[in-house]
């Protein structure tokens, strides 16, 4: 379960991002985040991952109040959370299955295990005859679903997609409001960022909205 | 987990070889460059241990020669031994008769061809004397006391050049310790450069490892191998350059030693002094990549 609790969140600019947010997400729930860029959405996404403190408020994730935590215990935070980024955020140095295996790396997985995880996320996201494929060499689109089978190989409890259909025409992005819904059937608690009308058309699920760091209605 | 950690260690030092293979120029030359640097004082030390060890495994404690007269008997060693064993000062003291001296005289090389021509022996029978640590003027008083027993023809300070050579060991282990200082910083300064510039070219990854939870040692840790991997190959070359330096010598002193009759040749490091230096010089790398890495990145946060 994620909580706000009257948290804010202003830059050391003065602009103040988020204005007194209180927010309930239920565990397992999938819930879209919807409004102008500048809202507050991207702000919202970095302090569930300890990315930006909040000015004052708490924030807890399972329990754990995230505003204290300590610098060292970040890491172990972030490993419960899997991330899809806009930009993607891939590594061009190394192919599509060494970029799905850092997340097991960074968590000390079992090398045995390790291979056929990376592969079982690969083929999720429909990659798996590319995985000897560099990312340069692959579209856009393909990038996207790298990105997200990296976001899942260690099993997260909680997903973060952050525009995730940003620069993707719209039969992608459908492949890919697929693959988020059937991660939430797994009892993954995701939370998606956008501003894509066309992803909000889905009624089965929440649409927050922020507006100029408040919550609308 | 214990397997896992032993594995992510072994990944990261297989991970980090190849990446110092992936680029063999700029590591050769970083390598050589370190290589250069420690054979320097390392050079220095081997020639100083060498010195010290044809010194003769002397003590370095002061040492008198006491020269009887060619006529003394046995009666004259004994009231000499009596008056020794009266003497303050005197350690110990060792009779060598005229027969012990010719014969390691003999031996000692040298003079050999010399003595072969020689009618009858001509050295004088002597106590070596060892004395305690006195200041030169109670020395000199003690000599100027045997020098006046009738039997004794002459005394000799065996000590001061010792003495000298000591003090030049000395002078020679503070330059060691100056060299080894300042090449050291120089490696770690190397080093630190080398970290920083990979540090730059791994933003990305870097950047990346940490939005996804990686802990803080996880990512110093191949920079961490790196340098100390590139330390320990950099203190791999001092010691291949040091002892071609010795190979080298040796095949010199060979002409040298063959035209004065002595057995002289320069010792390689000793099994011990390889590995400290080998030691060393991975902890030198290490430690440069270590504050470089403390310096810089935790400049890399994502954003």
């Amino acid at each position: 379960m994620i909580l706000f609790k009257n948290v804010s969140k202003r830059y050391p600019d003065g602009y103040v991002a988020l204005n007194n947010i209180d927010l309930t997400v239920q565990t397992g729930e999938m819930v879209f985040l919807t409004g102008h860029s500048g809202a507050g959405k991207s702000t919202l996404l970095k302090l569930i991952a300890a990315l930006e403190r909040p000015t004052s408020g708490t924030i807890s994730i399972s329990g754990q109040n995230i505003a204290q935590l300590k610098p060292a215990a970040i890491p172990y935070l972030r490993r419960k959370i899997g991330f899809v980024f806009q930009d993607h955020k891939l590594l061009f140095d190394r192919n599509a299955f060494d970029n799905v295996l850092l997340p097991l790396q960074i968590s000390n997985f079992d090398s045995k295990t390790v291979a056929s995880r990376v592969r079982a996320a690969l083929d999720k996201v429909g990659l798996l005859r590319k995985e000897k494929s560099m990312p340069i060499a692959l579209s856009g689109g393909e990038r996207q679903r790298l990105c997200i089978a990296r976001a899942v190989v260690h099993r997260p409890s909680i997903l973060i997609a952050d525009e995730p259909t940003g620069n993707l025409d719209v039969e992608y992005a459908h492949d890919i409001m697929t693959m988020f819904t059937s991660f939430n059937q797994v009892g993954v608690t995701v939370l998606i960022a956008t501003h894509d009308a066309s992803l909000l058309e889905d009624k089965q699920h929440r649409i927050l909205s922020l507006r100029q760091g408040k919550l609308a209605a | 987990m214990m397997r896992a950690w032993l594995t992510q260690h072994a990944f990261v030092f297989f991970h980090t070889l190849k990446r110092l293979i992936a680029t063999p120029v700029t590591s050769l030359l970083s390598v050589i460059v370190m290589g250069i640097a420690l054979s320097l004082p390392v050079g220095v030390y081997v020639l100083m241990e060498n010195l010290e060890s044809m010194s003769g495994q002397t003590t370095g404690t002061p040492q008198m020669s006491l020269f009887l007269q060619q006529d003394a008997q046995q009666n004259d060693f004994d009231r000499i031994k009596q008056r020794l064993q009266e003497e303050p000062h005197i350690v110990s003291f060792q009779f060598i008769s005229k027969a012990v001296a010719f014969k390691q005289l003999q031996h000692s090389s040298g003079f050999s061809d010399v003595m072969a021509g020689l009618a009858r022996n001509p050295l004088p029978d002597a106590f070596i004397v060892h004395l305690e640590h006195n200041p030169p003027e109670a020395l000199e008083r003690l000599r100027t006391v045997i020098q006046d027993w009738p039997e004794v023809a002459h005394v000799q300070f065996d000590s001061e050049w010792i003495e000298r050579l000591n003090a030049l060991l000395q002078l020679g282990r503070a330059i060691i310790l100056m060299l080894a200082t300042l090449l050291s910083i120089a490696i770690i300064a190397i080093m630190f450069n080398t970290i920083r510039l990979q540090i730059l070219t791994k933003r990305d990854e870097i950047e990346i490892s940490k939005l996804i939870g990686a802990t803080d040692s996880f990512i110093h840790r191949p920079f961490l191998y790196f340098g100390a991997i590139q330390g320990l190959a950099g203190g791999v070359t001092a010691w291949l350059i040091v002892a071609l330096f010795i190979r080298v010598l040796n095949e010199e002193l060979v002409v040298l030693a063959r035209l004065y009759e002595v057995d002289i040749h320069l010792q390689y490091l000793s099994l011990q002094d390889s590995m400290s230096l080998l030691l060393f010089s991975a902890w030198l790398g290490w430690l440069g990549a270590r504050i470089s890495v403390a310096s810089h990145l935790w400049q890399i946060e994502p954003r």
